[in-house]
């Protein structure tokens, strides 16, 4: 028999983030008793290193744009394995989003008349990212925080969440434990919000906290419902690479927003070596155009360094590979050029970029308004996840729901920069108020007792073992391993062995033991944690085999065109009755004739 | 390869010792890379709070030899290693274990702080004008993490345990980017003077020094705050006039 305490609510919403807390801001407007689960304290959740901006068709500095042309260049990003629906209602409501936080007192970036400023990002045709400097994300989470304080929801900081609950085909309620005491939690629900972020510690370089570890993605998938587009796993063109213990630390995009050249250790900017047919039309055809572009000339077109991230990681990477990098293996990102072009370029760099000013003088001892900086791809954002309705958010389990970054369908193939923060805040908020609406038609489910009694045994195993494997040394052979196998440039013969890799590896987390006690114990946090992790980097790396294309952000060697036919349907992947990865090719619904026409008229 | 002692503070709810770890230090390393490597090589149950170890999120709070700082941005470099490194969990919350402290009370403060309260909207689609220039003064103060160090070296929190009388300098920046904001027209003068104590900070600065975001907190946010007050509550001319239209106040 568990021991546990009991919490009831409407709706439980799993993750703290600008998803979670979009999500419970309005399920709790819409009269629903919200709980918010986290595995950190309120307000830390990954959100907060986002750097770039929100992308929101708001015209503002240019007004030729619209939410038509933010969908077309989604759609363009993504290769067009987007959901459309989604990838529509995003280019939509995004605005509206945008000026709700200015409402709840975010205090965006000004245009000269007054209204929210916008700035140009990778693969956006006009600049769309309202922004705080840079650092847009914590302005993001600390404006819902502040709002969601006073609005009654029950918040339970430092606890994580370790199985679903399931009454028959529907949801029923979330289980886990808190850090404090180690104690068991059974979370009663109507409705469930995964909101949980992204899979990047299954990689050892990445921007990502040591949150994700795909958590949402694996209880999703243990719940029985589907996850989609797993094989795309972003891998950002920028991180630090110097010095190692800094190595994956996001350098923003917005460095090259502002004018920011990328350069191989003979000075050649080598982005303008290679520009990929869909973007031909798009892209600056001179050095100084490039530049035009980023001071606001609304007739130059954007410098090649703004291309979609998956293309700038892949030149970087053939620029390393070729010999022509930089000392420690990267490429040099130079911001400090336009003095050539600025007289008060010291200034001007440290009020557009001043985390990143700070983050290089800090860590790594460079002056950015004086030298370049050293950068190299790191992993940053996961396309794939739980599929969902595109209206409500509702995944494959009734009252099961998932948005932002756990959630797949908006990015397709690949993520534009700032359409993250905004997939948080429109579907987020979807997902608040489908949520609500499916507890008001619905009673709680039954619990299963075995369930909670067999998972509370399973979550204790690491302490009664005594063998040597430490759960420390299995999460860092399992990052190494997809770093390795499953990375930015995959092939076959490579990533069958990364599943061979994994088995062993999920053989070792089974027989990992942990000392000391259930309090505060981050040994066994670890140990629990590698469940998740083993699960999502078998389901990425099967579906990366399954496509046998390259596009977006999967790269394959062994078959580096991308192909007509595997650009007709996603990749599913659901859990098989004898427990192992089904994966299924599911066909695109045809685009709605009216989507369609935009799509032709922006080409 | 180079190493260094750490000496790390182990233990639960205030009961403890120092404990001994050595350990490698590479190339531009920082003391959470160092308390992560002790985790995996030493101590598996050694418990640390942490998220982004960019300096973005303000969980790795502690004090390094003494000071209060995020282990993320504190480079090793920058310590002396001819003696052992102390790492010690912040004094001014309750200790949970090893590192980590409870840091609630800060959580229940903010939520008694009047929240935003935006005038009506300038244009007919909802939306405001704010000049460029009007927001730089209160963006300095939502810089804030929410590291709670100015809390944990604020003396009349420290030392004082005045938690019941004082918000500390963290709610103090908060009140202040709300009081000073451009679309805000709440009025919270009445609670710093009276619920939140702001009369209690004798502006030592203690806090400015520690504030890894660079954030003035006593010029820029708590002295201003503190002539509304002195202006509302003080002012011979405003006082009589109170007297006489309000009795009460």
């Amino acid at each position: 028999m568990a021991e546990y305490i009991t919490h009831e609510h409407d709706v439980v919403i799993i993750g703290a983030g600008g998803a979670g807390l979009s999500a419970a801001v309005q399920a709790s407007a819409a009269g629903a008793r919200v709980a918010v689960v986290t595995k950190s304290l309120l307000g830390k959740a990954h959100t907060v290193m986002a750097e770039g901006g929100i992308a929101a068709a708001m015209a503002n500095v240019d007004d030729r744009d619209s939410w038509r042309v933010h969908f077309a260049d989604t759609m363009r990003g993504g290769q067009y394995l987007n959901n459309w629906r989604m990838a529509e209602l995003h280019a939509r409501e995004a605005p509206a989003r945008v000026r709700e936080l200015e409402a709840w007192g975010a205090l965006f970036d000004r245009t000269k008349d007054g209204r929210i400023l916008q700035r140009n990002f990778g693969g956006h045709r006009y600049p769309r990212l309202a922004h705080v400097g840079d650092r847009t994300g914590l302005e993001m989470i600390r404006t819902l925080q502040d709002h969601g304080i006073h609005l009654g929801l029950d918040v339970f900081m430092e606890y994580t969440i370790v199985a679903l609950l399931k009454d028959g085909n529907r949801i029923a309620g979330a289980f886990g434990y808190d850090r404090e005491r180690g104690r068991f939690h059974l979370f009663r629900a109507k409705a469930v919000v995964l909101a949980t972020g992204g899979i990047g510690r299954a990689f050892k370089i990445t921007s990502n906290s040591w949150e994700y570890t795909g958590d949402g993605h694996a209880l999703a998938y243990d719940a029985g419902a589907s996850l989609m587009d797993m094989e795309f796993v972003q891998f950002h063109p920028t991180g630090m690479i110097w010095p190692p213990s800094v190595r994956g630390i996001l350098v923003t995009e917005g460095v090259r927003g502002e004018g920011g050249v990328l350069r191989n250790r003979n000075g050649e900017r080598f982005m303008f070596k290679d520009i990929p047919p869909l973007y031909v039309n798009q892209t600056a055809d001179s050095e100084e155009e490039g530049w035009r572009y980023t001071q606001g000339d609304k007739n130059a077109k954007r410098p090649p360094e703004l291309l979609t991230r998956d293309h700038v990681a892949r030149c970087i990477r053939r620029e390393v590979r070729e010999g022509r990098g930089s000392p420690h293996g990267g490429v040099f990102l130079d911001i400090a050029w336009i003095k050539e072009r600025i007289s008060n370029h010291t200034e001007h760099i440290k009020k557009k970029l001043p985390s990143m000013y700070h983050q290089f003088k800090h860590l790594a001892d460079i002056d950015i308004t004086q030298e370049p900086m050293e950068v190299g791809p790191t992993t940053h954002y996961m396309m794939g996840g739980v599929r969902v309705d595109a209206d409500s958010q509702m995944s494959d389990v009734p009252g099961l729901f998932a948005a932002g970054e756990c959630a797949a369908g908006l990015h397709g193939a690949n993520r534009l920069g700032g359409n993250s923060l905004s997939d948080l805040l429109v579907f987020g908020q979807r997902a608040g108020e489908y949520a609500a609406k499916f507890a008001k038609e619905n009673p709680l489910g039954a619990i299963d007792t075995e369930k909670l009694a067999s998972t509370e045994k399973w979550a204790l195993q690491p302490f009664g073992r005594t063998s040597s494997e430490n759960p420390y040394t299995v999460q860092h052979q399992l990052q190494d391993t997809m770093q390795d196998l499953v990375g930015i440039v995959r092939q076959e013969q490579e990533m069958l062995q990364a599943i061979e890799r994994i088995r062993e590896l999920r053989l070792a987390s089974e027989a990992v033991s942990v000392d000391g006690n259930r309090e505060y114990n981050a040994g066994w946090h670890t140990a629990l944690d590698l469940h998740n992790l083993l699960t999502v980097s078998e389901i990425v790396t099967r579906a990366a085999l399954e496509r046998q294309e390259s596009r977006g952000a999967h790269f394959r060697d062994d078959f580096p065109a991308k192909e007509e036919q595997f650009g007709k349907f996603n990749i599913l992947a659901r859990k098989g009755p004898s427990g192992a990865v089904q994966l299924t090719r599911e066909p695109i619904p045809a685009m709605r004739e009216d989507l369609q026409q935009i799509i032709e008229e922006m080409k | 390869m180079a190493t260094a002692t750490f000496r790390i503070w182990r233990g639960e709810k205030g009961q403890g010792k120092f404990q001994d770890y050595t350990t490698e230090v590479s190339a531009g390393m920082v003391v959470l890379d160092a308390v992560h490597q002790i985790q995996a090589e030493h101590a598996g149950d050694l418990a640390v709070r942490w998220n982004c170890k960019a300096g973005k999120c303000g969980s790795c709070s502690a004090e390094i030899n003494g000071m209060p700082k995020l282990m993320c941005m504190t480079r090793m470099n920058t310590l002396p290693l001819d003696q052992p490194v102390t790492v010690e969990p912040m004094k001014a919350f309750p200790h949970m274990r090893d590192l980590v402290t409870d840091v609630s009370w800060n959580y229940k403060v903010k939520q008694r702080i009047p929240k935003f309260q935006p005038r009506k909207p300038d244009a007919e689609d909802g939306t405001w004008r704010i000049a460029p220039e009007d927001v730089e003064r209160v963006q300095e103060f939502r810089k804030c993490i929410e590291c709670y160090l100015c809390q944990d070296v604020c003396h009349v929190l420290r030392d004082h345990h005045m938690h019941e009388q004082f918000i500390g300098p963290r709610f103090l920046v908060y009140a202040a980017a709300l009081e000073m904001h451009p679309l805000d027209v709440g009025d919270r003068v009445q609670e710093l003077r009276k619920d939140f104590g702001i009369g209690l900070c004798n502006i030592t600065k203690c806090c400015t020094k520690v504030c890894p975001e660079g954030i003035t907190i006593t010029d820029n946010a708590i002295i201003p705050l503190k002539e509304r007050v002195v202006d509302r509550y003080f002012d011979p001319l405003s006082k009589l006039f109170r007297i006489f239209s309000n009795p009460k106040a």
